[in-house]
């Protein structure tokens, strides 16, 4: 049987594709936040995952307004980062894991999830950089295999985070499920708050997002009560990409407990957040298999 | 109709979409760097060939973000405009704030204390 080992989430911003060309990471401006990553890379090293399945919102590199969906799962065997615009570098491509995609198409359809599929997708910056992040050292090696799942966060209406939330824990039964044997470790990207439009703009809401960080280990159901109006006025209007966090830690079907986390204001015009979360099977899931 | 308002935010939903149809396509076109150069050398044969409505190539000639907005841009495409021009999203924050660069910034960074 498959096993799901861990949850990892961790902001996304593209400035942190510049920083790491530009070899800033242990700057002042920048060490809060790459700081955080040291105890991840000790857990990666020692629990060693095979596969990453990475739960994220595309922002108009493989979707655009003509079909958005809701919900969209990678079917491919390799996924390409690209350009955006941004000025930031393109990583090498991500293998995938194409039969565990296929797994969870079918689980998740079963489920009640009517999923968009893609054997064509382009990753973006809030799927490559958290790799990364993960595996600063991994050149054109990746030492995990990929599966893609986005989070329309573009265009309303979006999902909501209860929604979200079930869905993750679709992914989790289905994981579960898997009859492979490989170390699973589901991460979330994006967040905390921050807001890029409007006269709002730059606006962060340091409470919130340590509410967040709390409850997303303890009570993460306490998360899927907010509306996405209110997710906005206390996030801001990006500020809802804790839907992927939400979904990734729908998933973890186990007994939760934390790693390691880290919080600091500002990274780019965002609340930076990084967040490990171990994952043990239930006793009960022990002795069905 | 967007299903909600909050002041000074802006709410992408199916209206916007619809309006800023064109807009948002030419954005999107920016993430081939062929497109931005082709931009570049003619913005207004550019704009015409993507239909932009007249509202949204003033927008467009004032790099005004919250004009943008309101033609309905969607800031994860119109930020793809203002790399072009070398604009940071602290940049455009500033621009649609009202705040100098350094204002703004230090705004960013009050938040966290």
């Amino acid at each position: 049987m498959a096993n799901v080992i861990g949850g990892f989430a961790t902001s996304h911003v593209p400035s942190i594709g510049g920083a790491i060309a530009k070899g800033l990471q242990r700057t002042p401006y920048w060490s809060p936040f790459f700081n955080a990553f040291d105890p991840v890379h000790e857990w990666l090293a020692r629990e060693k995952p095979d596969v990453a399945v990475v739960i994220y919102n595309d922002h108009g590199l493989s979707h655009f307004l003509d079909k958005m969906p809701t919900f969209a799962v990678g079917a491919a065997e390799e996924y390409r980062n690209a350009d955006e615009g941004w000025g930031i570098p393109v990583l090498p491509p991500f293998p995938g894991h194409a039969a565990l995609s296929w797994h969870l198409i079918e689980s998740l359809v079963a489920d009640e999830f009517d999923i968009t599929t893609c054997q064509e997708h382009l990753v973006d910056h809030a799927f490559a950089l958290p790799l990364k992040l993960m595996y600063p050292d991994a050149g054109a090696n990746w030492p995990v295999r990929t599966v893609p799942i986005t989070i329309n966060s573009v265009q309303h209406p979006l999902p909501s985070a209860l929604r979200c939330w079930k869905l993750g824990q679709a992914i989790g039964r289905a994981l579960d499920s898997w009859p492979g044997a490989e170390k699973i470790v589901v991460v979330g990207t994006g967040g905390l708050s921050h807001q890029l439009d409007g006269t709002r703009a730059g606006f962060i809401n340091k409470a919130f997002d340590q509410l967040c960080l709390d409850k997303i280990v303890s009570d993460p159901e306490a998360l899927t009560r907010y509306s996405n109006k209110e997710l906005i006025e206390q996030a801001g209007s990006q500020g809802v990409e804790l839907m992927c966090w939400i979904a990734m830690r729908g998933a973890l079907t186990g007994r939760v407990s934390k790693v390691s986390s880290a919080y600091h204001v500002p990274v780019s015009n965002t609340g930076g957040a990084v967040l490990l979360l171990q994952n043990e099977p239930l006793p009960q899931a022990l002795a069905a298999e | 109709m967007s299903q909600f308002t909050i002041p000074g935010t802006p709410i992408f939903g199916g209206d916007e979409a619809r309006r800023g149809y064109a807009l948002n396509k030419m954005c999107f076109s920016f993430n081939d760097g062929a497109n931005r150069e082709a931009f570049r050398a003619d913005e207004e044969g550019y704009m015409e060939r993507y239909g932009l409505t007249d509202a949204q190539r003033q927008a467009i000639r004032a790099r005004n973000v919250l004009a943008l907005i309101a033609a309905g841009g969607n800031v994860y495409y119109l930020a793809k405009f203002a790399r072009i021009f070398g604009l940071s999203v602290q940049d455009i924050g500033a621009q649609q704030t009202g705040m100098s660069l350094d204002a703004f910034k230090d705004h960013l960074v009050a938040q966290g204390n």
